[in-house]
């Protein structure tokens, strides 16, 4: 019999484990929310890395290596991180063979451009829309495989839980049928999560409606272990609106755009004046903390408003339609102005998870049989992702627990369909049980204005800047808003259809769970690394806190433990922007020339 | 003028087989809105303008940046994105209503799933030998890229589709947006090995001889694909490779 692949979430990462899985000789089912071509993954701008041409400039795939670990402030485990760096220009490569439209030199090879957090051009893109076209890529070998019959899509399908036997392994998921409300269970012989971030938390973001976090915090609550959550990326350049914040790419500072305000009547150039060997293109987590510093302490914001410029009009026009087309129209039709002919104004937003479900080098949870890759993982960006390495890491951990999944599933003792030992049926009643409560909700709350309380909650208290008195009455102030969940009114008691209302007041459960995990890993890690800043611990405490923070789930609230890094080829040094970055030490035993 | 509500009239359906009716909301104005944040304004409220409480409509949307193609629907009329639709330039009396080429799910939620079936029909992908590493891709001049990627935009959202006369139930033709992705993957080196069979599928009933050449589509094309040129391109393709491609066989 073929061993059967589940995998949940049709961006990059699910669909590179699919074609993985599928080449592996597996069937694959795969369950998306949406049209998996709608995935989030669309909205990647920049590009993706990956030292391509190793001699241009002195580059290298350890270098790579290097300013991923360091821009990660040493948090990230290195050996998946060294073995990511080193599959990047493979990964390239791949995508160009599948007909991604990566712009070209005049000699027809792929472009590169600068990118934060990097001092060479490694950065392969498709104008400024480079996670749409990897995306449609992936998408477009799935329909293949699709009419092959190896794969098999669930779209309009929301994840609700595992199925876990008597011994805690994964034998298949529960799922809602988005369009006649039914819940459903499926077998498989392995599972693979792929289910982005949760930027939703906290309201306005540059995600996506779907990215609510609810499969990683349900999955959570059932005893999956989720890893670094506390480390948030706060993108420092975001249009402003009222229902979400529109990410205006990194590349366009790696383009050349410059970001300013004014100070005493005369432009103040301050990123590039404070860190002279980097520039514009100092890490994201510095960025963002730079101008945060400008508009809301020094109150130098453009116009007295929470915004500075972000300046491409020294630009030829030409030369920006062809290499940042794609962002200039979103900033065109949002903001009704002209960024080739006036700066853009711009302001940090929430952006990015680095971290997320703990999983193991293979891409495997704490629950056998149950894999997790993508956004979702926690395993690839340490303390603060560099940009362009998302996409890189979507496809490349997709890539890993592909393979790794189909060699479980081989491994497995029984198949998923002689062991119905009752929990099938038993995660199909939790779950209906689950949403016959919900439809009978009729409380005074509203479920979306509390959603809102939530992300004002989060934004104010749990991204930039953080002190452990707010963090504290920020979970107390959970606490009361899951109390408050109980009494919410759930608007559409119609079933059988599209019922979005019952849908999100169930997100909206977990979405409380996991601005506890957020929230009570910042509490307790006083110190400052990456994304988490706190001024009263101003420093990097690597005796303390150089250690991966694990939340387990408990009912009262998570419960954190450490865990230590794998350190096993460059030593932690200081972590500094303003001078040329130092060549890391590796540490003895490696073999690797730089 | 500034305390003026924007009024909403909503087409809606509660099941995918009962009658659409319409529905009245006002929501207070406030600077800076786009269709969807106006839509989660009723969700936070849902009640109509007769003052009666009411389910919360029930639409489709994604990434919110006109990038996803979810948020398609007829507003005012018009069929767009609603998350590009800004109040302060569409002004605040506004008639939303599902596009009406795809089967209603819910509301504005409709079923597109015969744009994607369409894409499987023309072969609309690089046939690769594995995912395993073979090295380097096709080199590429960078004015086939920059034709490549203007095609390669296409969101899937279907407006051109609502928009195309020839595109509905009475006609088979799969309508411009698939078609026009056969010339994408005609023009790619490695997807070039397999023209022919993209030309022959848009040869058969539902194909390219089909389309009306009503250059609507090309007109309300979000993301400006050269549609209609690229129709008439094709059309010149199919052309030729009929007449001397067939030959050769």
């Amino acid at each position: 019999m073929n061993n059967r692949i589940i995998i949940v979430g049709g961006g990059l990462a699910g669909l590179m484990s699919a074609i993985k899985a599928a080449e592996a000789g597996c069937g694959v089912d795969l369950f998306s929310l949406v049209p998996v071509r709608r995935s989030h993954s669309v909205c990647a701008q920049g590009g993706i890395n990956g030292c391509v041409q190793p001699t241009r400039e002195g580059d290298s795939p350890d270098e790579h290596f290097d300013d991923t670990v360091y821009g990660g402030d040493f948090l990230a485990n290195q050996t998946p991180v060294r073995d990511m760096c080193h599959a990047a220009p493979a990964i390239i490569k791949l995508m160009d063979r599948m007909g991604v439209m990566f712009n070209r030199t005049p000699e027809g090879n792929l472009d590169f451009r600068a990118f934060g957090g990097a001092k060479y051009r490694r950065t392969a893109f498709s104008g400024a829309t480079t996670g749409q076209q990897l995306l449609y890529a992936l998408d477009e070998q799935v329909r293949r495989l699709e009419v092959e019959g190896k794969i098999t899509k669930y779209e309009f399908w929301e994840f609700l839980g595992a199925v876990l036997d008597d011994d805690g392994t994964c034998r298949g998921i529960s799922a809602l049928d988005m369009r006649t409300m039914e819940v459903r269970t499926f077998p498989a012989d392995a599972v693979i999560m792929a289910v982005g971030g949760p930027g939703v938390i906290f309201g306005k973001s540059t995600n996506s409606a779907i990215n609510t976090g609810t499969a990683a915090a349900s999955l959570y609550t059932q005893g999956v272990r989720y890893a670094n959550g506390e480390f948030i990326q706060v993108h420092p350049t975001a249009i402003q609106g009222i229902d979400k914040l529109r990410l205006m790419s990194e590349s366009a500072r790696g383009e050349g755009g410059r970001i300013w305000t004014y100070r005493d009547g005369k432009p103040w150039y301050f990123l590039e004046e404070k860190y002279p060997a980097y520039g514009n293109l100092v890490p994201r987590d510095i960025a963002t903390r730079e101008i945060f510093h400008v508009c809301v302490d020094m109150k130098l914001g453009i116009e007295g408003k929470n915004q500075v410029y972000l300046d491409l009009t020294h630009i030829p026009a030409e030369t920006l339609n062809r290499k940042l087309g794609g962002i200039l129209e979103i900033y065109e039709k949002f903001a009704g102005e002209d960024p080739r002919k006036k700066p853009m104004k711009v302001f940090p937003g929430v952006h990015y998870s680095m971290g997320g479900i703990w999983v193991d080098y293979d891409q495997m949870t704490n629950v056998p049989g149950l894999f997790a890759a993508g956004e979702c993982d926690y395993q690839y960006h340490g303390a603060n992702r560099l940009g362009a390495n998302a996409l890189l890491s979507c496809i490349y951990s997709g890539m890993v627990a592909g393979p790794a999944a189909a060699r479980f599933a081989n491994g497995l003792h029984k198949a998923a369909e002689d062991s119905r030992d009752g929990c099938f049926d038993r995660e199909k009643r939790r779950q209906q049980e689950i949403f016959s409560n919900i439809y009978r909700m009729n409380g005074s709350e509203n479920p979306y204005r509390m959603a809102n309380e939530l992300g004002e909650l989060m934004t104010e208290n749990v991204t930039v800047v953080r002190y452990n008195d707010r963090l504290k009455a920020t979970d107390e102030k959970l606490k009361e808003l899951q109390e408050r969940w109980r009494s919410l009114n759930v608007l559409d008691t119609s079933r059988g259809t599209a019922n979005q209302a019952v849908q999100f007041v169930r997100q909206l459960k977990y979405m409380l769970e996991m601005a506890r995990v957020i929230t009570v890993g910042a509490l307790l890690r006083n110190e400052s690394r990456g994304a988490h800043y706190k001024p009263e611990f101003p420093e990097r405490d690597d005796a303390r806190f150089l250690k991966t923070t694990i939340a387990d789930y408990a009912p009262s609230g998570p419960r954190i433990s450490y865990q230590e890094v794998d350190l096993g080829y460059i030593k932690p040094r200081p972590r500094v922007y303003d001078v040329e970055k130092k060549v890391g030490t590796r540490k003895e035993g490696d073999q690797h020339e730089r | 003028m500034s305390d003026k509500p924007i009024r909403l009239k909503i087409k809606r359906q509660n099941t995918p087989d009962s009658s659409p009716y319409w529905e009245e909301f006002s929501v207070p104005y406030t600077p800076g809105h786009n269709v969807i944040s106006v839509l989660m304004e009723i969700q936070k409220n849902p009640v109509n303008s007769r003052g009666e409480k009411t389910s919360p409509v029930v639409w489709e949307c994604n990434c919110l940046e006109e990038v996803c193609g979810a948020c398609t629907m007829l507003i005012n009329g018009g069929v767009r994105q609603a998350c590009s639709a800004l109040i302060d330039k569409i002004g605040r009396e506004l008639t939303l209503e599902p596009i009406t080429k795809f089967p209603v799910v819910r509301d504005l939620h409709v079923d597109r799933g015969k744009m994607f079936e369409a894409l499987k029909k023309v072969g609309a992908w690089i046939p690769i030998d594995g995912t395993y590493d073979m090295g380097e891709g096709p080199r590429m001049a960078p004015k086939d890229q920059e034709e490549g990627y203007r095609l390669a935009k296409c969101m899937t959202c279907g407006c051109c589709m609502e928009a195309c006369p020839q595109y509905n139930s009475r006609s088979s033709f799969i309508g411009p947006a698939p078609t026009v992705q056969v010339r994408l993957f005609n023009l790619h080196p490695t997807g070039a090995m397999n023209r022919s069979e993209r030309l022959e599928t848009l040869m058969e009933k539902g194909g390219i001889a089909e389309c009306g050449n009503a250059q609507n589509c090309v007109r309300v094309c979000p993301k400006e694909v050269p549609l209609t040129k690229t129709l008439a391109e094709l059309n010149k393709d199919v052309d030729l490779y009929a007449i001397f491609g067939m030959l050769k066989k």
